[in-house]
């Protein structure tokens, strides 16, 4: 049997996560064209690499078809209901930083915390007869996060790109999107909520709980995780 | 007979009891539209429910609970006073709780009369215990009443006390306003800057989106007022308190009760309410002496109680959820009747048993 690992199929991610395992000398490597989708491993037996994107890495995680996987932490919480029980993180690999917030006008001069977006939701529906939309693909994490600090009057509408742009194009009056620099809220005349973001992201070495783990792949598992100098 | 027969056979039991006791029996849709459920959960209900999509319909969900549809039937033709009884599945996602039933059977019954509102919450109660006194089961009961008569009478502003009452469901959320609104607690973050400011409208930002300058402007006077107004007093706070952690027999809480509302007259009348149900309950045979009363009782289910609330529990199965529960829910039929311009409601109590559990139970009582 060998244990499977999958890691984003593209972009600064797949090149990060080849670095990350690199170092620690284990050689990740894409084989073939430059367009087909075949890796391979050296400096550890019984590994095979599956190039995933890493959007559905949790997935692959949850339903046990890959041993192990490197994904952002904030799509493990996003797409797994009860995370826990289906993988465990191995890692946080101290790449790919990016903050879950919410955001709005900055001319909201009013509104500076969750607090005050909860009084304005409030006002808002009274005034305008529907409950105050805030667009996001995060609904699992922005639902779970309003729901705890007691926000009620609000609607998530699903936005799956250009989010920034929805508060001035009037589909919604609030944003809850990953950024790294806050670059694109500013532009777009946003500001950040204060206190903690909903969620800190970075990619995560993730293990499956779901996965059908032989004793050959705990074996290879062990040495993996020596040569990262990590707990297994 | 599979585990599902038999408990659809123990629903059409129980479902019969309510018919001899004069209900009429409706059926509910499976799929009913999302949208009425959002607007009256808010967006924690798709946490809980199924979501699906309908090409022509769009959004629907798979019933979370018969209320709903059995209010809205009653509301469109029914004839008053009503009694209802139905039996069927709902269905509850169980994210965080995995190993729990995302689809159980539920028998209810619901009565809407406008004449006796306290000996309807009578009748329903009684007959629930009725139907499960082999069971030998605790109930606990509640009135969700006191506390929002006691919110609406303290001498504090009016925003203040919506914004309790819009809370009164959610306790962590109460708890922080009432801390904020009797000087306690801090003001969020950034609020004195803002109301240190001569005019903190001028801003360099752009307006953008649909919330409107003269929306900004009426909240910075709301807040302004907010922070002139003199913090809730203490004595009313320990008031509220005292009333939330109320744990005593029905027959016991009554004299505490009056005691509280001679310093808090604005709960009287719901203290007068409890007394009359209270003896309605005893006319109908149950024990007032021993029926348990928690004042924070019915705060944390996401129904719309706002009256009398109660629940059934097997005290030797904690693990269990409570074989029945049920209440007052007049706000609900007000929220659903107010369409269109049209303001309608009735008062309304009701309760489910969930048959399952009665099998349960029973196969441990008679192995």
């Amino acid at each position: 049997m060998t244990l499977k690992l999958g890691v984003p199929s593209k972009g600064r991610l797949m090149e990060k996560t080849f670095d990350w395992f690199g170092a620690a000398g284990i050689e990740l490597a894409r084989t073939g064209s430059d367009r087909e989708y075949a890796a391979a491993v050296n400096g550890l037996d019984g590994i095979e690499l599956v190039l995933l994107s890493a959007g559905e890495i949790p997935r692959e995680l949850a339903a046990g078809r890959i041993h192990l996987g490197v994904t952002g932490s904030d799509l493990v919480r996003e797409k797994l209901g009860a995370w826990q029980e289906k993988v465990t993180e191995l890692a946080p690999m101290g790449f790919g930083h990016a903050d879950l917030v919410i955001a709005v006008p900055r001319c909201w001069v009013d509104v500076n915390t969750l607090d005050d977006l909860d009084a304005v939701a409030a006002a808002f529906r009274a005034n305008h007869g529907y409950r105050l939309r805030i667009a996001t693909k995060y609904h699992r994490l922005i639902r779970d996060h309003l729901r705890i600090h007691g926000v009620a009057d609000y609607q998530l509408v699903d936005s799956q790109g250009a989010t920034e742009g929805t508060v001035k194009n009037e589909t919604a009056e609030a944003i809850a999107d990953i950024t790294s620099t806050g670059e694109t809220l500013r532009a777009n005349h946003l500001k950040i909520l204060s206190g903690n973001p909903v969620h800190k992201s970075q990619a995560t070495l993730f293990k499956s709980r779901k996965a059908d783990w032989t004793g050959g792949d705990r074996a290879t598992l062990k040495k993996l995780c020596t040569k990262l100098g990590i707990d297994g | 007979m599979t585990d599902k027969a038999r408990v659809r056979t123990e629903a059409a039991r129980l479902l019969g009891f309510f018919e001899a006791h004069g209900a009429s029996v409706v059926e509910a849709d499976i799929l009913q539209p999302a949208e009425t459920l959002l607007d009256l959960y808010g967006e924690d209900i798709r946490a809980r429910a199924f979501v699906t999509q309908d090409p022509v319909h769009g959004e629907a969900m798979l019933r979370p609970d018969f209320t709903v549809p059995v209010v809205q039937m009653h509301m469109a033709d029914g004839a008053e006073p009503a009694r209802y009884a139905y039996m069927g599945e709902v269905f509850r996602k169980q994210e965080e709780a995995t190993h729990r039933a995302s689809e159980h059977f539920q028998v209810g019954y619901e009565v809407f009369d406008r004449t006796a509102p306290l000996e309807a919450d009578a009748e329903v109660f009684a007959l629930i215990k009725e139907v499960l006194e082999p069971l030998n089961l605790r109930a606990a009961t509640g009135d969700m009443g006191l506390l929002l008569a006691a919110v609406r009478g303290l001498k504090t502003t009016e925003r203040r006390k919506a914004a309790l009452l819009r809370h009164i469901w959610r306790p962590r959320r109460f708890r922080a306003l009432l801390d904020r609104f009797a000087g306690r607690a801090a003001l969020p973050k950034g609020r004195d800057a803002l109301l240190a400011q001569d005019d903190p409208l001028d801003t360099s930002a752009p307006h953008i989106g649909l919330r409107s300058t003269s929306e900004i402007a009426d909240r910075v006077e709301a807040l302004r007022e907010d922070a002139a107004a003199a913090p809730i007093s203490a004595q009313e706070v320990e008031l509220l308190d005292d009333l939330l952690a109320l744990r005593e027999t029905t027959g016991h809480v009554l004299e505490h009760l009056r005691d509280i509302a001679v310093d808090m007259p604005a709960i009287a009348s719901a203290v007068d309410r409890l007394e009359t149900r209270a003896e309605a309950l005893a006319k109908r045979g149950v024990d007032i002496a021993t029926l348990d009363f928690e004042g924070s009782y019915g705060r944390t289910s996401m129904e719309y109680y706002d009256g009398f609330v109660f629940g059934f529990y097997a005290e030797s199965r904690p693990d269990l959820p409570p074989v029945a529960t049920g209440g007052r829910y007049d706000a609900l039929t007000r929220v659903l009747g107010n369409k269109n311009g049209e303001r309608r409601d009735i008062p309304a109590v009701g309760g489910v048993i969930r048959p399952e559990l009665i099998l349960t139970l029973t196969e441990e009582v008679t192995p």
